[in-house]
């Protein structure tokens, strides 16, 4: 044991203040005695009885602070005296219960230095600021918002390589962290499937898919849309891959995307090649198919076959995927020919247009380059028309579809209305940061549709698949009876439900 | 390798759409909101200073810590009193100072023009005010600001060669600052008012007050200014704009001294029933005090603090740190928003006046509003309301001041060196306690509120630092 003591001139502090803090030292295993004390007569009187001070301490005044202690040896002087300044500073930022709102990111972080993500929401031309504050302070970044340009893009993503951080998005609506969904998120079980993609709604269709197969999901990565293009050159993808790779929790990892720009796929291919040991299964939207003579990658030609894939991988045996069985309709009128796909989710939508583009002819979305099958006009569906209602197109000045859905109401009617529309596609995507009833909102608008087409002597058959898991609050069971109680088909898969859709119109063998 | 899924768990900070903090929250992350706002309002020269300024982010902090270390050594203890012409650097017979940034005798408010004409009357350099109004016209009249002579004043902050002044030490660096005899309230030149009254209160502070104070002030080795400070934080003071426990501690160390002289008993009586009568007293000691541990944190090459907030009646302005002594970054004074007495409404209010603001420059004033629950009723809010600014004060400050304890924030320091970047980054302004002016020379107090700093001088005073910085 040894004495330590330090005496602080004219230093006031209230003596309860004090008190407390001396009974709250004197519990530290390495402290036998602790005094930090006003040099009172009395307190002085104490300290030499204590055995704390000698009666050099006589010399000093009620306006002294006297900081003395009995301490193991081992215990560096510098380093109690600095413990006691940090209590005496009262800042019990840990105690403090009630929910603290902040002015700014750097405010936030001091408060809180374990702070590691922010979730960025702010209107782009603001958000590439944000970011860059976030990143500084060794914090990784969600960055929900849009608007913001490639180059700021380059330069955010370039920063957080450098820094060892993760710059998910722009526009990235979903990720799952440390068993945390952001955004746009669904309660799934967890496992060892690891994801990182370039796709809101892809990533959540193989969640919610793992999920139902048994499976679970480790970390879920988004990188933003543009992220494999060769101006951003897949710098968070790579990144992402890497961090799944040496993620303890993942065994398994899942890549959802557009395809890259060649440039980029190439080097995505050569990093999995060289670095990655763990198997990786790759999901493109493109009906383009892929090979790769590597034990490790495995493509697959759907959101649904990534899932069963990766399960199979994760878990020895390949999951059994029933598609229901169902007869093609006859009572459709002679105009009745084409599917209508009016989707929320990107993603899902690109699925099923590479299916159906597969089947039939005079398939048209505004997800593909294509010209061939681009759309004249988006808001005038012809022949067979899949459309993300989440394109810029439809969502300038108002809110994304999965959350505000009137773009889709009218266009089922307008649907409805056209008598060489059959079937109707409809996806609805449940969970974390969408409608709290999504299904609810809409089957107004599909009975409504419904009676619009028997009025003209027509019936439309709707499709509906509800994106989600049981756990979800919106309780993906609760939305399909509500579904189905008003004449839908409930699909258990997106990909099914374009099945089905096909087998409507006699399109499926 | 990035260590995010090591960590294991998910600390969020959630800027913008408030609904992703709840579900995270509810999921088990750890979420803080921000209450995010365009930064400067969008104003791009803003945005871009403050940008060109993050790479200087290290050099910053160290600066900011060596201005924070010097501001809390700093020791400002009570050692004299003398006529300002024997102790005020630069003083002379013809020169006044006021408060706030410098100003000319066209653009003063009216206290302040009321106030120079009774220093003038006081100094027997007129005979009445119109010859007083010639004296400042010819030329022969040169006016400065009392923060150019190491002096602060409240109010008009007038002083002039033949009043008292409080001579404040830092016993840590040995530097001195200055400060009049607050007059109390009612007809007071620190108001603008000059009657005879009020210079007959002058020549008595200077004729009987003065030499009473220094025989006392001679026993003693000086009265420690921080440590009444630290006590009357704990006794419901934040030692601007409330000043009654300080005054009651400094009575009680003053009255032994004087009592121990060997004055006339009138003439105690005289001396000791003036500092009892006026609960403002210390207030001319705690701006001094104040100004010293500023002072000490002033001209540190690359700090961002906050060294200086003063009004004049028409412009407040302000001085940082690394920018240098030299250079005020002005913009017109706030109306304070607070309680009048009865009679008096906003139109008979000046715009903010005075050095006061010192005090807030320190982290107590307004920036410690929590401590002193009772000047809340001035603002018409509750204590919950003096406790929240306290706690949006410590966002803008750079670091906690143990020795100014606040009771109410479970005991935690003052909030101690207010940064013009965080200030611009989250459009927080320091608030200030302050009393209300009436417009007119010679009416007096009217009022007593809180207000803040234009963020225009925050503004100005960042585009500086970054020319010479960036």
């Amino acid at each position: 044991m040894k004495n330590i003591l330090v005496i602080r001139k004219n230093t006031y502090f209230d003596s309860v203040t004090l008190m407390s803090l001396s009974e709250e030292l004197k519990k530290l295993d390495e402290a036998e005695n602790v005094m930090v004390t006003m040099a009172t007569a009395m307190n002085k009187e104490l300290l030499q009885k204590e055995q704390l001070a000698d009666a050099s301490i006589e010399t000093y005044t009620e306006n002294d602070l006297v900081i003395a202690a009995k301490v193991q040896d081992e215990v560096e002087e510098e380093d109690f005296i600095h413990l006691v300044d940090e209590k005496l500073k009262g800042d019990k930022a840990s105690g403090e219960k009630e929910e603290e709102v902040y002015a700014t990111i750097k405010q936030a972080k001091a408060a809180d230095g374990d702070a590691n993500m922010v979730v960025i929401s702010v209107p782009g031309e603001h958000a590439a600021r944000e970011a860059k504050i976030a990143l500084e302070n060794g914090m990784n970044v969600m960055l929900f918002s849009d608007n913001v340009s490639l180059e700021e893009e380059r330069f955010l993503k370039e920063l957080a390589h450098e820094k060892e951080l993760l710059v998910m998005g722009p526009d990235c609506g979903t990720a799952m962290i440390n068993g945390i969904g952001l955004c746009f998120a669904n309660k799934v079980a967890s496992g060892d499937i690891g994801i990182v993609g370039a796709s809101g709604t892809g990533m959540q269709e193989i969640m919610v898919l793992v999920d139902r197969y048994g499976c679970g999901i480790s970390n879920a990565i988004g990188v933003g849309g543009r992220d494999l293009k060769e101006a951003i050159g897949g710098i968070m993808m790579l990144d992402g891959l890497h961090m799944l790779e040496a993620d303890e929790k993942t065994k398994v990892i899942v890549i959802v995307s557009k395809v890259p720009d060649k440039a980029v796929e190439k080097k995505l291919l050569e990093v999995i090649e060289r670095e990655i040991t763990k198997p990786v299964v790759i999901y493109y939207t493109t009906d383009e198919k892929k090979t790769m003579d590597s034990q490790k990658v495995v493509f697959a030609d759907s959101l649904l076959a990534a899932a069963q894939k990766a399960c199979e991988l994760s878990s020895g045996k390949m999951p059994e995927e029933k598609i229901q069985q169902v007869e093609k309709f006859e009572k459709f009128a002679d105009t009745q020919k084409y599917i209508r796909g009016l989707y929320c989710g990107g993603t899902v939508c690109a699925e099923a247009y590479y299916y159906l583009k597969q089947k039939a002819d005079r398939v048209y979305s505004n997800v593909t380059k294509d010209e061939e099958h681009m759309l004249a006009d988006v808001f005038k569906s012809e022949g067979h028309t899949l459309l993300d209602l989440g394109d810029d197109f439809f969502t300038t000045g108002r809110a994304h579809p999965m959350i505000d859905p009137t773009i889709r109401l009218s266009r089922i009617r307008e649907e409805c209305e056209d008598p060489e529309c059959a079937v109707i596609l409809l996806d609805f995507e449940i969970g974390y940061g969408s409608n709290e009833n999504p299904a609810g909102i809409t089957i107004e608008a599909i009975r409504e549709g419904m009676e619009l087409a028997k009025a003209q002597g027509r019936e439309v058959k709707f499709v509906t698949y509800v994106l989600g898991t049981d756990a979800d609050m919106q309780n993906k069971r609760q939305q399909e009876k509500q579904l189905s109680e008003c004449g839908c088909i409930i699909a258990e898969s997106n990909l099914e439900a374009v099945k089905i859709a096909c087998s409507l119109i006699g399109l499926e063998e | 390798m990035n260590q995010l899924f090591s960590q294991d768990k998910l600390n969020i900070i959630n800027v913008g759409l408030k609904g992703f903090g709840p579900d995270a929250a509810s999921q088990g992350a750890i979420v803080k909101q921000v209450e995010w706002k365009p930064v400067a309002g969008g104003r791009k020269d803003i945005i871009e200073a403050l940008d060109k300024v993050e790479s200087l982010a290290d050099k910053i902090k160290e600066a900011n810590e060596t201005v924070i270390s010097r501001m809390k050594a700093a020791n400002p203890v009570l050692v004299g009193m003398d006529l300002a012409i024997n102790v005020v650097p630069e003083m002379t017979e013809h020169t006044i100072l006021h408060a706030g940034p410098p100003i000319a005798w066209e653009s003063m408010c009216g206290p302040m023009k009321g106030a120079v004409i009774g220093a003038i009357l006081f100094e027997g350099l007129a005979s009445d005010d119109k010859e007083a109004v010639q004296l400042i016209e010819s030329g022969s009249i040169k006016f400065d600001p009392c923060h150019e002579h190491k002096a602060v004043g409240p109010m008009a902050g007038v002083l002039s060669a033949h009043m008292p002044v409080h001579i404040v030490k830092n016993e840590t660096n040995g530097d001195y600052a200055y400060c009049s005899i607050n007059e109390g309230l009612g007809k007071v030149l620190r108001f603008g008012a000059y009657s005879k009254e009020v210079l007959e209160r002058l020549a008595f502070l200077r004729d009987e007050f003065m030499p009473v104070m220094q025989k006392a002030l001679a026993l003693t080795d000086g009265i420690d200014i921080k440590l009444i400070t630290a006590q009357a934080l704990q006794m419901g003071d934040e030692c601007h704009n409330r000043n009654k426990a300080a005054t009651s501690l400094f009575y009680k160390q003053i009255s032994q001294l004087i009592l121990e002289t060997d004055c006339e008993k009138a003439a105690i009586q005289k001396v000791l029933s003036f500092i009892a009568g006026n609960d403002h007293y210390f207030l001319n000691l705690s701006m001094p005090a104040c100004k010293l541990i500023t002072e000490a944190g002033q001209n540190v090459p690359y700090a961002t603090i906050v060294s200086t907030m003063a009004r004049n009646g028409v412009e407040f302005g302000i001085k940082v740190s690394g920018i240098g002594t030299g250079e005020w970054f002005d913009y017109a004074s706030n109306y304070i928003e607070g309680l009048y007495f009865p009679g008096y409404s906003k139109e008979d209010a000046n715009p903010d006046i005075g050095d006061s603001a010192i005090t807030e420059t320190t982290g107590i004033g307004g920036m410690s509003m929590a401590g002193a629950p009772a000047i809340v009723q001035f603002v018409g809010g509750d204590v919950e309301d003096a406790f929240n600014t306290t706690k949006r004060m410590y966002g803008i400050t750079t670091d906690i001041n143990a020795a100014y304890a606040i009771p109410n924030m479970n005991f935690k320091g003052a909030p101690m060196g207010i940064d013009m970047l965080k200030v611009i980054e989250s459009g927080v302004l320091p608030v200030i306690n302050t009393g209300i002016a009436h417009k007119e020379a010679g009416i007096g107090q009217i009022g007593a509120g809180i207000v803040n700093p234009p963020m225009e001088c925050f503004y100005q005073a960042l585009l500086s630092y970054v020319k010479k910085y960036a």
